[in-house]
């Protein structure tokens, strides 16, 4: 029976899928992190370092657009950056993982409150709040 | 200094950072910024934007072990993660209108907060009676001990709620993770048992972060110079830390900490008054 097996969804399976939403989100990002992290050293290591004062990043650092732009041109940078971006997503995965386990539960009342968080981080997102 | 001796420097404090991070419960964010502005030298937005993803790195590669274990209070975390991200999204907006220097000496207030805050006695018990919100967003539930599953359950939720709101705020103003704060809320206002609260805590960190996180980094904040060190180090030390944790008595390791990040605290509210920002 098709309801039998969603009941089945419990708090535990819940527990070990976001377990392993955040390793693996960690895991990807780092591994990405250090490879585009030698690149750069490689590229630039005998540079001088420059953050005493403010300039904010270019457009290829601070878009999904520009960091894809940068990637396609081999950039060290934009494939750290890459890494960076999944690190962040990972905690907003999570939380669509979590929706999806409260809808398989039934719990309407999470399913709310889960919806609430992820709207609010989608305004953050896209609510041009950047200026 | 060259980029390469700098990412070498930066990433054996990202190490420390994390290692004292997740062996005192502060998180990497609180230890990346005074690295950073007053060892480097580097402008304080560059290391508001590192603190961040060393915040959600610590928190995520730490709570996936603690989420599988049934510590961690999903609900609890998930209803509160409404204003922490909410206070969060509020804090990134307040950082356009708060010159630097009044962010760097609100920073040094929040870490000489954090160091009593980790020196104070945690409430161990479980209340049997949980106020009457707690029932109905079932916040209420049970955590495994080695004295086996013990049931709890919570009161002051409005409480709770409000200075999770004021944790948030910090959070997205100066991209820490502000975990004291977080404790504060679910041990002192909901009663919160120990073991549940700073798992709980170090859980809604991640998110809390992400959602000020994808503001500074279309901001500019983000520098991936910077930002690959950071995560590396702060990752490797997290996970050394965790392994540490089982080991050490970290009674005596947290007294020294505080100490420490006291005294890099009144360095900052100085520095931050003499407009070295």
């Amino acid at each position: 029976m098709k309801h039998k097996e969603i009941k089945r969804v419990t708090d535990y399976d819940m527990q070990q899928l976001i377990g392993q939403v955040l390793r693996y989100g960690v895991l990807i990002s780092g591994a990405i992190a250090i490879i585009g992290g030698i690149w750069y050293l490689y590229q630039q290591g005998s540079g001088l370092p420059a953050y005493t004062e403010f300039h904010g990043e270019g457009k290829g650092f601070t878009s999904l657009t520009g960091i894809i732009q940068g990637l396609g041109n081999g950039n060290a940078t934009e494939i750290i950056q890459l890494g960076v971006v999944i690190l962040i997503a990972t905690p907003i995965i999570r939380i669509v993982f979590s929706l999806v386990a409260f809808i398989f539960e039934k719990d309407r009342l999470y399913v709310f409150i889960t919806l609430i968080v992820l709207s609010i981080i989608l305004f953050s997102t896209f609510g041009g709040l950047s200026l | 200094m060259t980029i390469l001796t700098f990412t070498l420097i930066l990433l054996l404090g990202a190490y420390l950072a994390g290692l004292a991070g997740s062996l005192t419960g502060l998180g990497g964010g609180v230890v990346v910024i005074p690295l950073l502005t007053l060892f480097f030298h580097v402008d304080i937005r560059y290391a508001i934007g590192a603190a961040l993803v060393a915040s959600i790195a610590t928190s995520s590669g730490s709570a996936s072990a603690y989420v599988k274990e049934g510590i961690t209070n999903i609900r609890l975390g998930m209803f509160l993660e409404i204003a922490t991200t909410a206070g969060a999204v509020m804090g990134a907006v307040l950082a356009i209108y708060t010159p630097v220097n009044i962010v760097a000496i609100l920073f040094g207030v929040t870490l000489i907060f954090s160091a009593a805050m980790t020196l104070r006695k945690k409430h161990e018990g479980a209340l049997t009676e949980g106020s009457k919100l707690s029932y109905t967003l079932k916040l209420n539930s049970s955590y495994p001990t080695p004295e086996g599953v013990v049931d709890y359950k919570l009161k002051n939720i409005g409480g709770g709620f409000s200075i999770m709101t004021l944790a948030g705020m910090l959070s997205g103003l100066l991209g820490i993770g502000s975990g004291a704060l977080k404790v504060l809320a679910m041990d002192s206002a909901m009663r919160v048992p120990f073991r549940v609260s700073t798992t709980t805590s170090n859980f809604m960190v991640g998110v809390t972060a992400a959602a000020s996180a994808v503001v500074y980094l279309q901001r500019g904040y983000i520098d991936p110079g910077i930002a690959f060190p950071v995560i590396i180090g702060v990752l490797a030390g997290a996970f050394t830390g965790s392994k540490l944790l089982m080991k050490l008595d970290v009674k005596l390791l947290k007294i020294i900490f505080s100490i420490a990040i006291t005294i890099i605290a009144i360095n900052m509210i100085y520095n931050g008054f003499n407009h070295k920002f």
